[in-house]
C-alpha cells in the first residue's frame, strides 16, 4: 500500500510540475506520454480506459487540493481538450508580514482548535510558513479567545460565499415545530458570542437573521451559484445589532434592600442611604415589567418603594409565584 | 484516517515543502520536522521522493535537487514550485474569522498588528471573501489592567460578585489566563480563600488592586477545559425539575438543561443540575408565573414563602 501510494504522490507532483511548465495545453495523451506512472498501450482499450479512470482521479484530487487545472485547446485544430496550471493562479502571492503581524497570525489559527476550521487553519498556515513566514508557535497576546462554532457555521459560509439559495428547518423556543425557511444568505455575524446568518428571506420577501444554535437540521443548498447579489452596501452587524442594540436606562427606581442583603441589586445601585429598615438604593431602569421580574428573584430582601408601574408589577408577579391572586387572601398571610 | 485522505496530506505537504525549504537556505532536519509537524524521518522520506521529481525530460539538470551538509538542507533546484499554493477558500475563511475574532476580543494585546496582519491575508486570499463579521463586546479598561497584571506575574486582590451566592467578597488569586468565550471574558486564577482554580466572570470584578506579590499558583493548578462551555455543570449536584410555560422556554437555551421534555406544548419538564439552591430559589423567583419548581419540594416551599414574605412587606 505504501508502495502504491509512494508513486501516486510522486505522478501527482510530478504532473502539477509539468502543468506549471506548459504554456500549451497538453492533452491526455501529450500527458500521458509525458509524466511518469502514467505509462500505458493507448491501443489496448482495457489499458487505455484504466489511464482514463487513474487520470480523472488525480484531476480530481488536484482539483480537492485547490490547484487550479485550466483546460482548454493549444489551437483551433485541436478537438481534444487539455490541460495547464497558470501560475498566477497558482502561486500564493508574497504576504509581507512583520515578525509581530505574523505571530498575530499563528494565534489566530490556534483558535479553531475546538471547532470547525481547525484543519484548514492549520494548512492555511503551512502555506503562508511555505511562503517564507516565520510562526512563532509560542506567542500570545495576552487573553486567549475560544473559538466555538455552531455545525451550521460552514454550510451557509460556504453558501454565502457560492451565493447559493439555502432551506434549512428553524426553531425557535416559543414554536411547538421547527419550520422550513428559505434563505438567500449575505453572510454570518457573531454578536455578543453568539452567531447568526443573515440573509434574504426568499418566502417573507424581506431580509431576516436566524440564530445558528436554533438551526435544527441540516442546510441545504438549493438552485444555481450566483443567484443572487447581497446588498452593495451591507453590514451585517447592523441586521443584527437592530434586535439587541443596547437599552436606555433612563427611568429611576427607589427599593428598599435589607442591610447586608441583595448583593446583587447593590452593584448596580446609583446610591445607597442607610435608614432604620434599610439601606434605601436608587437604581435606572427602562422596562418596568423585566426590571420587576429581576427584583422579584431577590424576594423578601428587595421592597419597592416607587414609582408605581415598578411596584405593581413587581407585586403582581409576587402573587402570581406565592398562588396568590385575590387581595383578601393577602391580608390573610400578611 | 483513509489512505484517500493520507495521500492527498501528503501531496499538500510535498507541494509546501520545496518553497518552505527554498526561503530558508541550510535550514536543520530537525527544526524544519518540527516547523511542519511531522518526524525527521518522516521529513527524510518526503525529501527522497521529490528527488526524483521534477520536469519533463527528468535528467539529472530537470528534477528538484538540493544539498546536503551535514544536518542541513539546501534546494539548490526547485523545478517551477518556489511557490505554495494559494490559500483555498476555506483556509482563507479559517484564517480571516480568526483574526476577525482576536481583534474583536476585549483587551488583546497589539491590536493593530492584528489588523495589519487581517488586511494582508485578506489581500492574500484575493477575491475569496470571508462572509462573516464579528462584534464583541467587553470591557476594554479592566481587561487591560488584568492583562497587564498578567503580564508583571502579580497576584491580585479581588471585590467579586459571586451570583451563586449572591455576595460580594474580597479575595486574593493567582492569575493563570485570561480568556474570552462566547462574548463573555473570564479570569482563571487560582483563588487563595476557595484553595481551587476558579474562573471569575471578569464583568463581576468590581475591583481590583496588583499586590506588590508575585502570583504562584501551586503545582496543582491546572487549567480547565473550556472547549464544552466555561461551566459545566457538576454530575453530582442536585437535580431540579421546572414546568415551564410557553413563554418561559428560552431558559432551555440559556442554562445547560439536564433533560427537557416536551410533555404539551403548554408545559414542559426542564432539568438542570444546580450546585447551590438558594441560587436556585433567586433564579425560579426571576424566572416568574411562567416556571413552576415540580421537585424537589423544599425548593418550591422555599419559593412560595419567599414569595409571600415579600408580599408582607407591601400589605
Amino acid at each position: 500500500m505504501a508502495v502504491v501510494s509512494r508513486s501516486r504522490t510522486e505522478r501527482l507532483v510530478n504532473l502539477v510540475i509539468c502543468l506549471l511548465s506548459t504554456r500549451r495545453f497538453l492533452t491526455a495523451a501529450q500527458i500521458a506520454a509525458t509524466v511518469p506512472g502514467y505509462e500505458h498501450n493507448a491501443d489496448d482499450a482495457r489499458e487505455h480506459e484504466a489511464f482514463q479512470r487513474k487520470f480523472e482521479r488525480d484531476k480530481a484530487e488536484l482539483r480537492a487540493l485547490g490547484v487550479p487545472l485550466e483546460t482548454g485547446t493549444a489551437s483551433v485544430f485541436d478537438t481534444e481538450p487539455g490541460y495547464r496550471i497558470a501560475r498566477r493562479d497558482y502561486a500564493l502571492p508574497a504576504i509581507p508580514l512583520g515578525p509581530d503581524e505574523a505571530a498575530a497570525v499563528g494565534v489566530a489559527a490556534r483558535l479553531w482548535r475546538h471547532a470547525g476550521l481547525a484543519a484548514a487553519a492549520t494548512s492555511g498556515l503551512a502555506k503562508l510558513r511555505a511562503g517564507g513566514v516565520d510562526v512563532d508557535p509560542h506567542a500570545t497576546l495576552g487573553v486567549e479567545p475560544v473559538l466555538a462554532v455552531d455545525a451550521a457555521f460552514e454550510p451557509l459560509t460556504g453558501a454565502a460565499r457560492a451565493r447559493r439559495e439555502v432551506t434549512f428547518p428553524y426553531r425557535v423556543p416559543e414554536d411547538d415545530a421547527p419550520t422550513t425557511r428559505h434563505l438567500q444568505p449575505w453572510g454570518v455575524v457573531c454578536w455578543r458570542g453568539r452567531w447568526y446568518v443573515v440573509g434574504h428571506d426568499t418566502v417573507r420577501d424581506a431580509p431576516r437573521c436566524f440564530r445558528l444554535s436554533r438551526i435544527v437540521g441540516p442546510v441545504r443548498q438549493i438552485g444555481e451559484e450566483r443567484a443572487f447579489e447581497p446588498p452593495a452596501d451591507l453590514d451585517l452587524i447592523s441586521y443584527v445589532a437592530r434586535w439587541s442594540g443596547p437599552v436606555e436606562r433612563n427611568r429611576t427606581t427607589r427599593v428598599l434592600v435589607r442591610p447586608g442583603r441583595a448583593a446583587g441589586v447593590r452593584r448596580w445601585a446609583a446610591n445607597c442611604t442607610p435608614t432604620p429598615e434599610g439601606d434605601v438604593l436608587e437604581l435606572r431602569y427602562a422596562d418596568a415589567d423585566g426590571f420587576a421580574a429581576w427584583l422579584v428573584g431577590y424576594g423578601a430582601d428587595v421592597t419597592v418603594l416607587e414609582p408605581a408601574e415598578v411596584r405593581e408589577a413587581t407585586i403582581a408577579r409576587l402573587r402570581e409565584i406565592a398562588g396568590v391572586t385575590a387581595p383578601a387572601e393577602l391580608a390573610e398571610v400578611a | 484516517m483513509s489512505s484517500a485522505k493520507t495521500s492527498a496530506d501528503r501531496l499538500a505537504r510535498l507541494l509546501n515543502l520545496v518553497p518552505y525549504l527554498l526561503a530558508r537556505p541550510g535550514i536543520e532536519l530537525v527544526e524544519a520536522a518540527a516547523d511542519l509537524g511531522v518526524s525527521e524521518r518522516q521529513l527524510r522520506e518526503d525529501l527522497e521522493l521529490l528527488w526524483v521529481c521534477g520536469l519533463p525530460g527528468y535528467g539529472p539538470g530537470d528534477l528538484i535537487d538540493m544539498s546536503f551538509d551535514g544536518d542541513r538542507v539546501t534546494i539548490t533546484y526547485d523545478a517551477g514550485i518556489d511557490r505554495p499554493l494559494r490559500l483555498t477558500p476555506d483556509e482563507a475563511t479559517a484564517l480571516v474569522v480568526a483574526l476577525r475574532m482576536l481583534a474583536e476580543t476585549p483587551g488583546v494585546a497589539d491590536r493593530d498588528a492584528i489588523h495589519r496582519a487581517l488586511t494582508k491575508i485578506e489581500q492574500a486570499a484575493g477575491e475569496i471573501d470571508a462572509p462573516v463579521a464579528v462584534r464583541l463586546p467587553g470591557n476594554d479598561d479592566r481587561l487591560a489592567d488584568l492583562r497587564s497584571a498578567l503580564e508583571r506575574g502579580n497576584a491580585l486582590r479581588l471585590s467579586y460578585y459571586s451570583a451563586a451566592r449572591d455576595v460580594s467578597s474580597e479575595r486574593i488569586v493567582d492569575p493563570m489566563r485570561l480568556l474570552s468565550v462566547s462574548g463573555r471574558s473570564y479570569l482563571e486564577a487560582w483563588c487563595r480563600s476557595a484553595g481551587a482554580v476558579r474562573m471569575f466572570r471578569v464583568d463581576r470584578i468590581d475591583a481590583l488592586t496588583e499586590l506588590d506579590e508575585p502570583a504562584a499558583p501551586p503545582a496543582e493548578a491546572q487549567s480547565g477545559d473550556v472547549a464544552e462551555g466555561v461551566f459545566q455543570p457538576d454530575p453530582d449536584s442536585p437535580t431540579v425539575t421546572l414546568r415551564v410555560g410557553r413563554g418561559g422556554r428560552w431558559i432551555t437555551e440559556y442554562y445547560p438543561c439536564e433533560s427537557v421534555v416536551e410533555v404539551t406544548p403548554e408545559e414542559w419538564l426542564v432539568s438542570l443540575r444546580v450546585n447551590d439552591m438558594d441560587w436556585a430559589r433567586r433564579l425560579v423567583l426571576g424566572l416568574g408565573p411562567q416556571v413552576a419548581v415540580v421537585a424537589p419540594a423544599e425548593l418550591a416551599e422555599a419559593v412560595r414563602d419567599s414569595a409571600v414574605q415579600a408580599l408582607a412587606a407591601y400589605a
